[in-house]
């Protein structure tokens, strides 16, 4: 009993570990977001709250706690509450496996990117929850246009993440980042890195593809009845998934935790910096995208993710299967 | 032509271009004024707060020719006139309505006297509406903390008039 006590206390220790510091670091980065998007606009963004407007984000959440939560009259209440719950959820707990250096991991499954895949595919439902149990017009055509949008890129992704599984042999996170040491797939697997940057753009409907919250049209998407707390998880959720998304880049094409070049001054650092700053640059890219791109029509969306980065995504797998088993450097792992 | 065009697309001509641009504009100095500890330059002509100014020897400068109240296109302006001990004729009550007022300075032109003036205060928000029914007290009130800048403000725009 002792024994399950401690090891249970162990693993909560292990969560806590991984999951405050994610908090914190999305509101961080919500900061960061806000500044560089104010930046290039030649504003200042946020610079009142705490050194360089840092608490910004704080002073943000505390006045949600404070708002009143409204649930319409017509909305279907446990959906409705669920909704946010999930998404938030899904969010953080994708974070599981993703290893912040070699043996710096919540749990080293050997389906990692398996798992990913799925929880990041779940996190769909969140939205359409929100949007369907509010029983109104926006948030539902916004949960409508976030559902098709974020299956169709799911489908470039999966095929994306193929490219790198065929040269890598594994499943494992750990096995693609240490598959990396001579070479980070970023070069080999440009284009590739290409289009994953633009899908997750998608998959997180972030601009140009924030059409289910496009505020001109449609309010503010699924979010339109949410207020108080509940807004602000989805908030969270949202950055969270973004993040995330960062992570699976950095670590599918960045070389995760492994420096730049492995000489001196460089390896000096340790291996969870490096992860940081690799997904604090694909953030800073995320949020450069946000400044400079207007948002694409709901047919020029899905044209783009079926009809070009599809097809581009699938010939560029039969390439890389074609090169690598022709010069004989398919993977020979312990099938 | 179209084969440009069709590299571009493919190598996100535009796009790589526009964040090269976004990078550039980064390192720009900002154009914020940062409001409560800066503020903008204000023309003389500023049409802000009133303000009911009085001469030099503290008497009040308002005749209640009541020209101001005639002229008011929003109808914020009551003023009530009686005779004073003295013979002249003096204002007993003189109220703006400033959530009626439209600040286009129709009072400050059609006064006679320059006894009311729109002044370079543009900061007097209140937390009710009460608050911003203005009498007469507190319009001279305003005239006395303002005055050395709306003498200097008439001044400059002298010229002009």
């Amino acid at each position: 009993m002792f024994e399950y006590l401690q090891v249970l206390g162990q693993e909560v220790y292990k969560i806590l570990f991984m999951l405050v510091p994610i908090l914190v670091s999305v509101a961080m980065v919500v900061w960061l977001d806000r500044r560089v998007w104010g930046l290039v606009q030649k504003r200042k963004g946020p610079n009142v709250v705490g050194p360089f407007g840092l608490l910004q984000t704080l002073a943000d959440a505390l006045k949600y706690i404070f708002k009143e939560i409204i649930i319409p009259a017509s909305a279907n209440k446990a959906v409705f509450i669920l909704a946010p719950i999930v998404t938030m959820t899904l969010a953080l707990v994708a974070w599981a496996v993703i290893p912040m250096s070699e043996d710096f991991v919540l749990s080293d499954i050997n389906v990692g990117v398996l798992y990913l895949f799925a929880v990041s595919s779940l996190g769909v439902y969140g939205i359409i929850m929100g949007g369907w149990a509010s029983n109104s017009k926006y948030p539902f055509l916004g949960a409508i246009r976030s559902a098709a949008q974020m299956v169709s890129y799911e489908v470039s992704i999966g095929i994306i993440i193929i490219n790198v599984l065929l040269c890598v042999g594994s499943l494992n996170l750990k096995d693609i980042v240490l598959a990396q040491k001579e070479l980070w797939y970023v070069i080999p697997l440009f284009p590739m890195f290409v289009i994953f940057f633009i899908s997750a753009l998608a998959e997180t409907n972030r601009p140009p593809f924030d059409l289910p919250e496009a505020e001109a049209e449609l309010v503010a998407g699924y979010q339109t009845e949410y207020s108080g707390m509940m807004y602000a998880m989805f908030w969270l959720g949202e950055y969270a998934n973004i993040l995330l998304m960062c992570a699976i880049g950095a670590i599918l094409f960045l070389g995760g935790w492994l420096p730049i070049i492995d000489i001196y001054p460089f390896n000096l650092i340790p291996a969870p910096i490096w992860m940081i700053l690799k997904i604090l640059f694909l953030f800073f890219l995320f949020a450069l995208v946000k400044a400079i791109v207007p948002r694409y029509r709901y047919d020029q969306l899905m044209r783009l993710g079926w009809k070009i980065l599809l097809p581009f995504s699938l010939i560029y797998l039969v390439l890389t299967a074609s090169f690598l088993f022709y010069f004989d450097k398919l993977p020979k792992g312990n099938f | 032509m179209t084969l440009i065009r069709i590299l571009k697309t493919i190598l996100l001509f535009e796009f790589v271009k526009g964040l090269i641009m976004a990078i550039k504009e980064m390192f720009k100095k900002s154009k914020t004024v940062n409001y409560p500890f800066e503020k903008g330059p204000i023309s003389p002509r500023m049409r802000g707060e009133h303000a009911l100014r009085r001469y030099p020897n503290g008497e009040e400068r308002c005749i209640a020719c009541k020209l101001c109240e005639a002229v008011c296109p929003a109808q914020a302006i009551t003023i009530e006139s009686a005779e004073r001990s003295d013979g002249s004729r003096k204002t007993t009550r003189y109220d703006i309505d400033m959530l009626k007022c439209i600040y286009c300075g129709l009072c400050q032109e059609s006064c006679p006297v320059d006894a009311i003036v729109q002044g370079p205060n543009f900061e007097f928000a209140t937390e009710t509406r009460e608050e911003l029914y203005y009498n007469k007290q507190k319009l001279l009130d305003n005239g006395d903390r303002w005055e050395s800048v709306l003498a200097k403000n008439i001044k400059l725009d002298k010229p002009y008039r």
